[in-house]
């Protein structure tokens, strides 16, 4: 049975014909969490949408056979609608909506409130439960604690992780926070329009990660230079 | 049954479906959109005239074209519908007028909903539940589209198809309501009774069959007002609207409701 859960090769994605990803290759394993880091503009959210099929590309993309994706977008385009949290969530045909509430620690009181009233923290856990509608197998995950206070970030990714531990889920997480990175991942991929590093996030520390997403691989240890790709 | 009656049932039915497909309108911040797509009728209804054929099949190509053109241009540019629109609105206006024959601008403009027969309804009535029905399959992704275009389409919505067959729904209820109020009117028989729902709702469900009712009683009571005072109908409909949407401000401010809510 094979160990990954996706499989990229040669992944080109170009938007008003400029590269924004170039021959990106990686692998993620079943059951694991890739942090996805990077400068602003590096490729990030257009990854995750080249993995969802969203924007055209070339190049492979092979998720394991019968593989469910939910995703978290990074933020909603329109709150303003007049649409309640157990309608949104019911746009999404699949579980009970209650149950998906559950997983994320919302009440089923929220169901009927309006979309456009939750608070950041809220909102970001309603859309993680959009995202488990459907029992998804792999999460993607794009900044999913944008426009959240700190103190509400912690227990998102806490109940991410519970989750994946609980269900077996793989994550792609697409995150700035060295923090989350360390303590929430299990590998991560620095990127810049091609993969500048991929691997496990055990043998790197925080100054590493701050270097790989906001400055140049000039500034990596020698150790580090010698696993880029 | 006589005219009035028939009249009647246009415009309830026309008002229904304007309102259903304008809730999705206003919530897209489209609605001057709609406004000067209406505009769009005109030549198409004087090709009818000139050309012997019904003017509201004229019309209906027109939009459809219109639709067809907007929603490539946009597809393939970086320019808003509101401008695209705005371009070929203000062409299709200036070629209307110049081609409509003077006897039956007036009628054109202002629509004359005296003249409605027995077929006229029938037809109406058809066109009218067609769209209803064929927006309310889609109205779900329609909202999801507009909520996060990446979450639709990752979830297998194709936002560029729902967005032609909602314009066209729209281009058809123009072509169907332009006999109750004219083409200069017949926008805000799609945006106003929308507005008005929109000030009130707090879900989905509520704002869009509220929306509906809007639309039908406005057309049914400017109608009817018109009856009685002998004066045209299309601008009754339209001040009943407006008179509804200031209620409904009113109401969501004192109430606290929809929009005010928290």
């Amino acid at each position: 049975m094979t160990k990954d859960a996706l499989v990229v090769e040669g992944l080109g994605v170009k938007a008003h014909g400029r590269a924004i990803l170039e021959n990106v290759s990686f692998s993620v394993r079943r059951g694991s969490t890739l942090a996805i880091v990077g400068p602003n503009g590096a490729g990030k959210t257009m990854l995750l949408k080249a993995l969802l099929g969203v924007v055209p590309h070339e190049g492979t993309i092979r998720w394991l056979d019968g593989t469910v994706r939910g995703y978290v977008p990074q933020s909603l385009v329109s709150t303003d609608l007049p649409i309640s949290v157990g309608e949104f969530l019911g746009l999404k045909c699949g579980d009970d909506p209650r149950k998906c509430m559950g997983y994320v620690g919302l009440g089923g009181g929220l169901l009927a409130q309006p979309l456009g009233s939750l608070s950041g923290g809220q909102l970001q856990r309603v859309l993680i439960a959009w995202a488990l509608v459907g029992q998804p197998d792999t999460l993607l995950l794009d900044e999913p604690t944008s426009g959240v206070d700190i103190g509400a970030e912690e227990p998102i990714y806490q109940r991410v992780t519970g989750l994946k531990k609980r269900l077996g889920m793989t994550v792609l997480l697409v995150t700035h926070n060295v923090h989350v990175v360390l303590h929430y991942s299990d590998y991560v991929m620095a990127l810049n329009r091609k993969v500048i590093f991929h691997g496990k996030t055990s043998g790197i520390s925080g100054s590493m990660l701050l270097n790989m997403m906001y400055g140049g691989k000039h500034m990596m240890p020698r150790e580090t230079h010698a696993r880029l790709r | 049954m006589s005219g009035i009656y028939y009249a009647l049932i246009v415009g309830m039915f026309v008002g229904a479906a304007a309102g259903y497909l304008g809730s999705i309108m206003v919530s897209r911040r489209m609605a001057l959109v709609g406004d000067a797509l209406s505009h769009v009728a005109l030549p198409g209804l004087a090709l009818g005239i000139l050309f012997g054929f019904d003017p509201f099949v004229g019309a209906f190509a027109l939009l459809a074209v219109t639709v067809i053109v907007t929603w490539y241009i946009q597809k393939t540019t970086a320019l808003a519908m509101e401008a695209i629109i705005g371009v070929l609105f203000v062409l299709a206006l200036a070629i209307g007028i110049l081609i409509t024959p003077q006897v039956d601008l007036l009628e054109a403009l202002f629509g004359d909903v005296a003249n409605v027969t027995s077929l006229d309804a029938a037809v109406t009535i058809l066109i009218a539940t067609a769209i209803v029905l064929i927006a309310r399959a889609i109205y779900g992704k329609l909202v999801l589209a507009m909520i996060s275009g990446d979450l639709a389409t990752s979830s297998g919505i194709n936002v560029n198809g729902i967005n032609l067959v909602y314009l066209l729904l729209v281009a058809a209820v123009v072509a169907i309501g332009i006999k109750e109020v004219g083409t200069l009117l017949v926008g805000a028989v799609v945006i106003v009774p929308a507005a008005a729902a929109r000030v009130i709702s707090r879900t989905l469900r509520e704002y869009a069959l509220v929306s509906s009712a809007f639309g039908a009683t406005s057309a049914i009571s400017g109608i009817a007002i018109s009856n009685y005072v002998g004066m045209p109908a299309g601008p009754l409909v339209v001040i009943v609207g407006a008179a509804v949407f200031a209620a409904c401000m009113l109401a969501g401010k004192t109430l606290h409701i929809g929009k005010y809510v928290g």
